[in-house]
């Protein structure tokens, strides 16, 4: 039985994934009569060429870490966890309502609890369809798309309702006390006096983002509840030969999906609004599926799969507003990265795989 | 059973004929240089062990599979068989061991899928319905047409099977072991009929290992081992043991130096244990066993006989009933789990260790765990993994069994067959259990390799363990173990002690010729 | 209290609401019976949506505009097709892809052919799908009870509205009085059975798909040319979605998935109708609970609490011949 060596496998085949999804965009960009080689260095320049457009890049990543952990681990797991966007909006609300509910004298005393907030409210979105795959054998991608929809109307509701801040027309919590606000690049560099731009809400979350990557590398390659979830997810019968519950490993495995996706609410709501708004993730779950799918479900590859996306939604609101290319382009790249790594991973891969072959033979 | 076999004439044309036909499936032969005549108008059996090639052959009859060399006649016309669209036009019908019914489909819907006349179902319907009718009164082949099939019993299920070939005109119909999913008396109904059939001019080819079958039921017989027919004789002029020579053969046995057995206290009391499979059919039907510390017990059987579900339910696979006890601790039948079976000290090298045994995309260290890896060694309390430990160990065990390549980060998927097997079975024995399940031990395992395992499982036991050896091979069973039982339709049909028994006498327990 | 001019008015509403709901439902009913599970239904929807609504725009033709919606969202059904029967991918991701696929592309297109924000120009005449009012309606406009039932409620509909009706017994008798029905649903069920028959399993399913494709877009088309009059950006809002939960809780079945897409239509119907409802007893039904109700119900439906909803048994995997 041959293989592609790992490096194939792993960096060659996403870069090509990514690479015929630029060009595909190019066609789009070039279609709607724009230089595409112009649009690219716009992009770049705006996201990574100043310290305001990486404060944006990094805070876009910041949220795309967590929710790309969030699906890669379920993806662990075989599960395909497509209600991360319901699932940060939960935990958005669980991290708003710790920020709301205490005179927070300091930012580090509110920011573990709204770390416990955003995980436990992300956790118990996800639990509900996890335990109906697990003993009911409902499907589970149905089931947390529906749950999407259930998120969004109960927000809606809430800060319509209940949590609109008094006197408010907008249907938004008031602005959280500054005992729970975050500190930003720009406080944050300030402490060793390097000089940041002010605007950009990249925050101390990202650090956390990072806190976070490690931990799940460290979980899933280096705890026995990570080996158990990657036995799972390879083959489930010869974990329940082994004795691994499988009941266990989706409930386990789910929650602490959900839980990642919730934690994306100390970037979006602590971090960055500072209050709960409508719509606080912003299409950031589904975003998560395509970041996991790049970064093949490793958190270092969710790293840089995370950053490179960043970079395009930093880039793509850069194009918006220096040329007459819409934000929605990378709405398009973002489809074909997933269409590309996901659904037509096998057109890629047999051609090159062939070629491979046929090289190694010639070369022996 | 009707006695006119021997006044049939002989018919003219010979319905199928077969000529030099090759197939590999990488470098595993599974048929090799095959040339058969199926006369037309008879029962024309084929017998052999499991991997013989029996299904091979039929399959490339039938158009899923396509010969490497090799021509097809049918009735003396030199015919390719590309697809099973062709087979069909052909007159091919073929009843698979699983079926393929829509099970949510009715009868006649099953029935006419593929076969319909025309874009509206209508008329097919209802030619389809008349035809049932008739074919049930001239076959004996009763089925509600307007059933829904998952609603039936395995047996009608079959039948089904049966009338969708013959709906679609099948002068030819290919049963592969029909009689596995079936009671006795269903069976019996299963022979009538297909007489019936033969007795209308259509001609039968009847897949078994069941050799009683073969003597009751078919005219012909054809006798593969390995890859090759090695006879064809009339019916009337053989005798089970004489098949059951054929079929197995006289293989060079290993050797295998052993003294006799020094069996002690009871380890594992198996008492009316029952093992239903996901389809709810009874595969294991109440057996009763023991095995002693000191011993090899040997279950032998052909393949699908219900070995794989009782070594399933002990090594807590699978749910079943009855009582297991080990050392006087029953085990929970009901709801079993790997974990319990391992901490009572009972290692299970399962049957097929691709789906089982192994996690094919784990590295060969990460595999030398599984199923252990919450043992202290390899995960403290905080549930942390001690991979240091893990690889530590694969080194060691990959050593001792010469796992090759010896390298301990290949992903498993990467090893061959064999050396899949030693790491399983390096990971089980090197645990040092009580007692040892061990399915197949050597399929799909080089000669070289053989004798090393053998030796491994002959050590286990001189140490005073217990071992339960399933194998369909005769030749492990015979050199290996101390005691046989037979399994045959889910019942132990016969206990020997080993050195007093021969392949010939177990080769017709296997066949279901009890004693 | 709700008078009768009320509800009659609520209920023409909720049968203009459960209409793209029906077309896209039985969309998926074709493609999932036939063992390809289709999350990009609202993608399908929205593709054609744009496509009709700048193609009647610019012929000036709904019939042109929806022609090009069936077009566009049979292109996309192309691409599932070849990710997950060709290539044998992961059908859900691409569902997935789909859906930002098509939400992406007609913002960006819209916004390049129109410049008014990703929105189609305003359309009007003949340009939309205009409302028959059918035979005696006038006349019978003023009976009590019965001529303001079929007035209010049965005429007054655009053609779509009639087609996707129609479409329903049209479905129950492709799948369950044809050949081609029978083999689609055996290739859902059991493709080996097809299979070994000698029947093409990929043929078979492309068809399915090309199905779904043409449902979904006069779906699509009603939106922005029947319903509404022109395209807006994610104008199909999550209904490919509460399609999807109406086909799980018809339990893939096209009569009651009629019934299924009229109950979705009516709670939506009520939401914009009334913002909060009072039940005496009870107290007040937020609007959002309406809005949610259809995704409750399926999750309760998949549940298996009340009558278990089972998937056709091939859906969602590739055919692989062993």
């Amino acid at each position: 039985m041959k293989k592609l060596p790992t490096w194939i496998d792993i960096l060659l085949i996403p870069l090509i994934n990514l690479a015929i999804a630029l060009f595909l965009s190019a066609l789009v960009v070039l279609y709607i009569g724009e230089d595409p080689m112009d649009a690219l260095s716009i992009m770049i320049k705006g996201a990574i060429g100043s310290s305001y457009g990486w404060g944006y890049t990094l805070y876009y990543a910041t949220n795309f870490i967590f929710t790309g952990l969030a699906v890669s681990v379920a993806f662990h797991a075989k599960m395909f966890n497509i209600g991360g966007e319901g699932q940060a909006a939960l935990g958005g609300l669980g991290v708003a309502l710790v920020c709301l509910m205490f005179p927070w004298p300091h930012w580090i005393l509110a920011l573990p609890v709204a770390i416990i907030g955003g995980a436990v409210f992300g956790a118990a979105w996800a639990a509900i369809p996890a335990y109906l795959q697990a003993k009911r054998g409902s499907h589970i991608v149905i089931t947390t798309i529906m749950f999407n929809f259930m998120a969004s109307a109960l927000l809606v509701y809430l800060l319509v309702n209940v949590l609109k801040a008094p006197g408010s027309m907008a249907p938004e919590t008031g602005r959280f006390i500054e005992g729970a606000r975050l500190p930003t690049g720009h406080d944050m560099l300030g402490w060793f006096g390097i000089k940041f731009s002010k605007s950009p809400p990249v925050n101390i979350s990202f650090l956390i983002s990072l806190l976070f990557c490690f931990f799940i590398w460290f979980l899933i390659w280096r705890t026995k509840l990570g080996y158990e979830i990657r036995a799972f997810g390879h083959s489930e019968s010869a974990a329940k030969y082994a004795g691994i519950s499988p009941i266990k490993i989706i409930m386990v495995s789910m929650l602490i999906s959900g839980a990642l996706a919730g934690l994306m609410g100390i970037n979006s709501v602590m971090g960055e609004s500072e209050r709960l708004v409508i719509d606080s993730v912003q299409g950031a779950g589904f975003i998560g599926i395509a970041v996991a799918l790049m970064g093949r479900s490793h958190p270092f590859g969710v790293l840089l799969a995370a950053i490179l996306f960043g970079i395009l939604y930093q880039g793509g609101a850069e194009l918006a507003l220096w040329t007459n290319i819409p934000r929605e382009l990378i709405v398009v790249i973002q489809a074909l990265v997933i269409l590309l790594t996901g659904a037509l991973d096998n057109m890629i891969r047999m051609p090159i795989e062939r070629l491979y072959f046929k090289m190694v033979r010639a070369g022996t | 059973m009707t006695k006119d076999k021997q006044e049939r004439p002989e018919t003219a044309a010979p319905a199928i004929q077969l000529k030099n036909i090759s197939k590999s499936f990488g470098p595993v032969q599974a048929n090799k240089n095959i040339s058969l005549t199926v006369n037309s108008g008879t029962i024309h059996g084929i017998v052999g062990e499991n991997g013989a090639g029996k299904s091979t052959l039929m399959s490339i009859l039938y158009g899923f599979y396509k010969a490497d060399s090799g021509d097809i006649y049918i009735r003396n016309a030199k015919t390719s068989i590309p697809d099973s669209q062709a087979a069909i036009s052909a007159g091919i019908g073929m009843v698979f061991q699983h079926f393929k019914l829509v099970e949510n489909f009715t009868v006649l819907e099953n029935v006419i899928l593929g076969a319909e006349d025309g874009a509206l179902l209508k008329d097919s319907l209802s030619k389809a319905r008349r035809q049932l009718q008739e074919l049930s009164t001239e076959y004996e082949l009763d089925v509600d047409p307007d059933a829904i099939i998952e609603n039936l019993s395995v047996g009608l299920q079959q039948r089904v099977e049966i009338l969708k070939a013959l709906y679609r005109r099948a002068n030819i119909l290919i049963l592969d072991e029909p009689t596995g999913v079936l009671t006795p008396a269903e069976a019996d109904h299963l022979f009538r009929i297909l007489k019936n059939l033969r007795d209308q001019g259509k001609t039968v080819i009847l897949i078994t290992h069941k050799l009683r079958e073969i003597m009751d039921a078919t005219d012909t017989v054809s006798v593969m081992r390995s890859g090759e027919m090695t006879a064809t004789i009339k019916t009337n002029q053989t005798s089970p043991e004489k098949l059951a020579e054929l079929m197995v053969g006289r293989k060079v046995l290993l050797n295998v130096s052993k003294s006799v057995a020094k069996a002690g206290d009871i380890a594992l009391e198996v008492k009316d244990l029952k093992v239903t499979d996901e389809k709810g059919v009874l595969r294991v039907k109440g057996i009763t066993f023991n095995v002693r510390e000191g011993e090899i017990l040997g279950i032998a059987g052909v393949a699908g006989n219900g070995q794989s579900e009782l070594l399933e339910a002990l090594g807590g696979f699978r749910k079943s009933q009855g009582l297991v006890s080990v050392y006087g601790h029953s085990l929970d039948l009901e709801s079993p789990s790997g974990q319990e079976i391992r901490d009572q000290s009972i290692a299970h090298v399962p049957e097929d260790r691709q789906r089982l045994g192994l996690i094919m995309d784990f590295t060969a260290w990460e595999n030398i765990g599984f199923g252990y890896q919450h043992e202290p060694e390899y995960s403290n309390s905080w549930g942390l993994m001690n991979n240091r430990k893990m690889r530590k160990d694969a080194s060691n065990k990959m050593e001792k069994f010469d796992v090759r390549p010896s390298n301990i980060k290949l992903k498993v998927r990467n090893f061959s067959g064999g050396n899949q097997q030693k790491l399983v079975l390096a990971r089980e024995i090197e645990r040092n259990p009580d007692i040892l399940l061990i399915g197949q031990p050597t399929r799909g395992v080089d000669i070289g390799a053989i004798e090393f395992i053998h030796n491994e499982i002959i050590k286990m036991r001189d140490e005073g363990k217990a071992i339960i050896l399933v194998s369909v091979e005769l030749d492990e069973i015979l050199s290996l173990t101390d005691r046989v039982s037979v399994m045959f339709d889910g019942n132990l049909v016969g206990d020997r002690i080993t050195r007093e028994t021969n392949a010939r006498e177990l080769g017709l327990l296997m066949g279901g010729e009890t004693d | 209290m709700i008078d009768f001019d009320t509800l009659l008015q609520v209920l023409d509403s909720s049968v203009r609401l459960s209409i793209p709901l029906l077309l896209a439902c039985l969309a998926g009913l074709f493609s999932e019976r036939a063992g390809i599970f289709d999350i990009g239904l609202e993608g399908k929807m929205l593709a054609s949506a744009f496509a009709a609504g700048a193609a009647a725009f610019v012929t000036g033709s709904a019939l042109i505009g929806m022609l090009a919606g069936i077009f566009a969202s049979i292109i996309l059904s192309a691409v599932h097709g070849v990710a997950s029967i060709t290539f044998k991918g992961n059908q859900l991701i691409s569902g997935v892809a789909i859906n930002f696929l098509a939400s992406g592309l007609t913002a960006l297109i819209g916004q390049n052919w129109f410049r008014q924000g990703g929105q189609t120009p305003p359309l009007s005449g003949s340009a939309r799908f205009n409302e028959i009012t059918l035979p005696l309606a006038e006349l019978l406009r003023d009976v009590p009870i019965f001529g303001k039932i079929y007035y209010e409620l049965i005429s007054g509909h655009t053609l779509l509205v009639y087609i996707a009706f129609l479409i329903v017994p049209l479905t129950w008798w492709i799948l369950f009085r044809t050949r081609f029905g029978l083999r689609l649903r055996a290739v859902g069920e059991n493709p080996a059975a097809v299979d070994t028959s000698g029947i093409s399993v990929v043929r078979q399913r492309y068809a399915a798909i090309l199905i779904c494709g043409i449902l979904c877009g006069l779906a699509g088309a009603y939106l922005s040319t029947g319903i509404g009059a022109g395209f807006g950006k994610e104008m199909t809002a999550g209904k490919g979605f509460i399609a999807l939960a109406a086909l799980i809780f018809a339990k893939w079945k096209p009569v009651p998935a009629l019934w299924a897409c009229l109950l979705f239509g009516f709670l939506e119907a009520i939401g914009i109708r009334f913002q909060n409802i009072e039940i005496p007893g009870v107290g007040t039904i937020p609007l959002q609970l309406m809005q949610a109700l259809p995704y409750i119900l399926t999750v309760i439906i998949l549940a298996g609490f009340v009558g278990k909803a089972i998937p056709p048994k091939a859906g969602g995997e590739p055919y692989n011949k062993e």
